[in-house]
């Protein structure tokens, strides 16, 4: 028997989780954002201001958008990798990826912590 | 020595409709699609929960902007893929436990994707309009 590790550091199993992860994380922030658009109806803009002014709604939707930059990230690498074949292309393709997910981060916190 | 050369006559199929996929495969093209969707979809998304928060006077230029029938078509579209995909996404999330991961099983929860996220769509789409 030849025990040989022939692959690198697990990178693949580190993107497997965290699609995962991520993934659980905006299901239940869903739910939790339909429950409470249910319970109280926002019919007009302060309403709606209130609901995400909440320090909980703050931090849940901060987790989110979290969740949501990281599992944008592994996905569109993944299309990538399948179909952007060149090197070239495919590192920019990527790059451009990360750019525009971290520019909506930095938006997202943004319009979070001026609401 | 048994004949090495001597070799059995195989069928050969050749699948001339790469796109005669089994449900499953539709679930699972649709679920990339409607990922790519969603990606591009959040620029929008953004600028909208931006818009509908920002101040009373931009709440309304946001309630001008999602009222009109091309805003809500589209709307509707990147509805329709946060649907698939997250039906989609908890029906992978199923197999990685093992449950629902057999065959027969697996051609029937990804029936189910298709029909729920599109009747959810659906509703969703007469509530708007």
């Amino acid at each position: 028997m030849v025990n040989r590790v022939l692959v690198g550091a697990h990178y693949g199993l580190g993107s497997w989780m965290i699609q995962r992860f991520s993934a659980l994380v905006m299901i239940i922030y869903t739910v939790i954002v339909l429950v409470a658009v249910a319970v109280q109806p926002p019919r007009d803009h302060a309403t709606w201001k209130a609901l995400f002014s909440q320090g909980w709604m703050r931090a849940a939707t901060l987790l989110f958008f979290v969740s949501l930059l990281l599992h944008a990230w592994v996905g569109m690498r993944d299309v990538f990798m399948d179909y952007a074949k060149p090197t070239a292309v495919r590192v920019m393709l990527e790059l451009a990826v990360i750019l525009a997910l971290v520019a909506c981060g930095g938006w997202a916190v943004q319009i979070l912590w001026r609401a | 020595m048994p004949n090495l050369t001597l070799k059995k006559r195989r069928p050969v199929w050749y699948n001339l409709s790469p796109l005669a996929l089994p449900l499953p495969g539709w679930a699972s093209i649709f679920h990339r699609i409607s990922g790519v969707v969603l990606f591009f979809g959040l620029f929008w998304l953004l600028y909208l929960l931006d818009t509908s928060l920002q101040s009373p006077e931009s709440f309304e230029r946001y309630k001008a902007a999602v009222s009109h029938p091309l805003a809500k078509l589209v709307l509707l579209g990147i509805i329709w893929a946060y649907l698939h995909h997250i039906f989609a996404g908890i029906r992978y999330l199923m197999h990685d436990l093992h449950v629902g991961d057999q065959l027969p099983a697996a051609r029937k929860s990804a029936g189910a994707v298709f029909i729920v996220s599109l009747a959810l769509t659906a509703i969703i789409g007469v509530a708007i309009w």
